[in-house]
């Protein structure tokens, strides 16, 4: 076995496949997508090379500059709220009575596909029928919130069901890096008289490091190309509120028919998740014991 | 133990690599089948000696799933079935999708050459770009002989481009306002006839705690159709249309009236609260629970208060329409309609079975305008004998009145290009969320067409 293994032809021969599949289905798109981004496209016809016009475009474009602000924002509440999934967490393996049943409350939502995810949630934000409203008034607030039509309100109405979604995935992977922690650290702080909180902090927290970092990089990339809850939700809207980076590119491309710029977008949307990725490690690199992503 | 293992991945990878590769030589296969095919047929000089009527398949696309449109996926299936059974030859192959994803899918295979032979497209902006880049084909000597005074006057223009027709058109749709007599009655207001006693109706359900008009704005053409009434009425059907084809200007004061006209109903609560984020869906059951008065739509609504035995007959019968009040002092007439063509059939330029798939268009388009108006309750692009068909009455009185209509404007984001859609569609929610003035609504529109032209 370990002959096979070590043959270098053998191992060429059995990683070739995933990585035809990969370069065709991922990164060939990825190039194709810079190349359109240089033209001048319908998407039907025939292109007409315009170089960097269409990256060009995008400085002075208001509605692209917003949406890219919508994403950034989104990827800092989606940060942020790692914090609750982490205490979370940290409740849930402390030995707590009922954890099992908490940790499958908590993971349900990953069950749900976004659409129904989506549908739910315009159910509950429905301005009279829904939950949210008939809660609300019936507690004396007049004018509830209209959360999905306000154009003020709208990009954090949306952002809630996002962190709904997604906690079930990181307190899973918190849990399971917690679990990982040995117990003879934990028990030798408590005959020391350490508080909980202060195990958490000294002890458990600086040993799952890695995985937090690793989860900080998965929130921000998320966060930057999320599309499917927003466009079933609200399509951007309205006017534009609710619009981010992806769902903007798709409309750029198959809405109006722009598809040189829609691509442009695109292009942009992954060069900036590179250079976010990239800082998030430079800046949380540590020389010891990093996990390699 | 392990080293078996490894056998099955081998062979497992390489065996998906050689089906990988093997799609790809079928289609290739497949295609040149179907061009000897075609040759065959127009050509008996073909080397294709076995030849005796070659077989041919008609690769058709549309969008109404049987799980979604049960009426229309029916009267498909039986078009296929005759049209099947007169060319004994042809086979219709069909792809049917969902209404987002036949958009998605029309523009990804149209931009690799793969159009279907016939398939399904909308009027005027949408089908611009595919005639542009010469992937329909005309269709004008399939209307030639006589065919072409079948359709509605007008409805063929709105697949043509420079003089050539590109499709044909299944449906035309006028919006009427669909109003609840039970409602109407409960609260002793009348079909208002002018704008004014529009909003005198409105104040008096609003203060009866009725919620006056259901409009879904999420999907924002909902909303466009409020002000493309309002612009007409005010307007006449050239102010409008002429602001659109750059011989007049948004900012023509008619139209800013008309979009201020919008406000002042906001302003007396007209609409379901929250419209912006619902869609139109969402409003729409509130018409249906008898929850709102009045809602305005489009025809293709029609058998949800006509036929659909799925609604309680209690509330169909209790639905009836008016036709869009008239503004005083304004330049429109009551008979004109804000409505237009819906999908319609075209053939692929770079069909290997072009006079098939013409053949069948033709077919198709009339056998459709037959029984589409009974059998799903859909107003096809072909005239329609209102005493022939047996249809409820609320019906009737529709097609009369489409019959009668003095102009039909065409629906105001399929006249302008896609981007300048776009542009309008978005304001037409910031328009109905007060969060620009009328001045600036014009304005915007009046830039972005500018900047298209």
């Amino acid at each position: 076995m370990n002959q096979i293994m070590s043959d270098k032809r053998v191992i060429a021969l059995y990683t070739l496949p995933a990585l035809l599949l990969i370069l065709v289905l991922i990164y060939v798109p990825i190039v194709l997508t810079g190349y359109y981004g240089l033209m001048d496209w319908d998407g039907i016809g025939a292109m007409t090379f315009v170089g960097l016009e269409n990256y060009a475009a995008l400085i002075t474009d208001g509605m692209f500059w917003s949406s890219a602000y919508h994403s950034l924002l989104l990827a800092l509440f989606s940060v942020g709220s790692l914090v609750l999934y982490l205490a979370v967490s940290l409740v849930l393996s402390s030995n707590m009575k009922g954890a099992d049943l908490f940790r499958k409350i908590y993971l349900i939502p990953m069950l749900l596909s976004s659409v129904a995810i989506a549908q739910l949630w315009m159910r509950i934000y429905h301005p009279t029928n829904g939950v949210m409203n008939r809660f609300l008034t019936t507690i004396g607030i007049e004018n509830p919130p209209l959360w999905l039509s306000d154009t003020s309100i709208v990009l954090f109405a949306i952002f809630i069901p996002i962190i709904w979604q997604y906690a079930g995935f990181y307190i899973i992977i918190y849990y399971a890096a917690l679990k990982n922690v040995p117990k003879e650290l934990e028990e030798a702080a408590k005959i020391d008289g350490a508080t909980p909180v202060q195990i958490a902090y000294k002890i458990k927290l600086p040993l799952i490091a890695g995985v937090i970092k690793v989860t900080i990089v998965l929130a921000v990339i998320g966060s930057l190309k999320y599309f499917d809850l927003i466009y079933v939700m609200t399509d951007g809207g309205p006017n534009g509120a609710s619009e981010v980076m992806a769902s903007y590119m798709y409309k750029l491309a198959f809405r109006t028919n722009d598809f040189g710029y829609g691509s442009a977008v695109g292009f942009f949307l992954l060069v900036l998740i590179l250079i976010v990725t990239y800082l998030i490690r430079k800046a949380t690199t540590s020389k010891e014991d990093e996990v390699q992503y | 133990m392990k080293k078996k293992a490894f056998i099955p991945f081998v062979t497992l990878s390489t065996a998906a690599l050689f089906t990988l590769a093997a799609c790809g030589s079928n289609d290739g296969e497949e295609a040149s089948a179907g061009n000897s095919g075609n040759s065959g047929n127009e050509n008996t000089e073909g080397s294709n000696a076995e030849a005796e009527q070659e077989d041919v398949t008609i690769d058709f696309m549309h969008l109404w799933p049987e799980g979604s449109s049960p009426d229309h996926h029916r009267i498909v299936e039986d078009i296929i079935t005759d049209f099947e059974e007169m060319h004994p030859h042809v086979t219709v192959e069909l792809e049917v999708l969902e209404n987002e994803q036949y958009k998605n899918k029309l523009q990804v295979v149209s931009s690799s050459n793969q159009l279907p032979d016939v398939g399904m497209t909308w009027p005027a902006g949408f089908l611009e770009p595919y005639v542009n880049g010469e992937l329909f084909t005309p269709l004008d000597d399939v209307l030639e002989d006589g065919m072409r005074d079948d359709f509605v006057a007008g409805t063929l223009d709105a697949y043509s481009v420079e003089d050539q027709t590109y499709a044909l058109p299944l449906e035309l749709n006028i919006a009427p306002v669909f109003y609840n007599t039970a409602i109407f009655e409960e609260n002793g207001v009348e079909v208002p006839e002018t704008y004014d006693e529009l909003l005198e109706v409105i104040d008096t359900l609003d203060e009866n705690g009725v919620t006056p008009i259901a409009l879904g704005n999420r999907d924002r053409w909902t909303g466009s159709l409020w002000y493309m009434y309002l612009a007409d009425r005010i307007g006449g059907p050239d102010a409008l249309n002429s602001a659109i084809d750059r011989s007049g200007s948004f900012e023509d004061e008619r139209l800013v009236d008309a979009a201020a006209n919008i406000q002042e109903m906001v302003d007396h609560n007209a609409f379901v609260s929250g419209f912006n984020g619902l869609s139109d869906q969402e409003a729409k059951s509130e018409f249906m629970n008898g929850n709102a008065a009045m809602y305005l739509i489009g025809s293709w609504d029609l058998p949800n208060y006509t036929t659909n035995e799925e609604i309680p007959q209690e509330f169909r019968d209790s639905i009836d329409f008016f036709k869009f009040p008239e503004v005083e002092g304004g330049d429109g007439d009551i008979d004109s309609w804000v409505g237009g063509p819906g999908v319609g059939l075209f053939v692929s330029e770079d069909s290997d079975v072009k006079e098939e798939s013409k053949a069948f268009v033709k077919h198709f388009t009339e056998e459709w305008g037959k029984r589409s108006v009974e059998d799903a309750g859909v107003i096809p692009g072909t005239q329609v004998n209102t005493e022939e068909v047996d249809l409820p009455d609320l019906f009737i009185d529709v097609l009369d009145d489409l019959n009668n209509a003095s102009n039909i404007t065409l629906f105001a984001d399929v006249q302008m290009s896609s981007s300048v859609a776009e542009t309008h569609l978005n304001m037409i929610q910031s328009l109905f969320g007060e969060e620009v003035t009328p001045e600036e609504f014009a304005e915007t529109h009046e830039e972005a067409l500018q900047e298209d032209e």
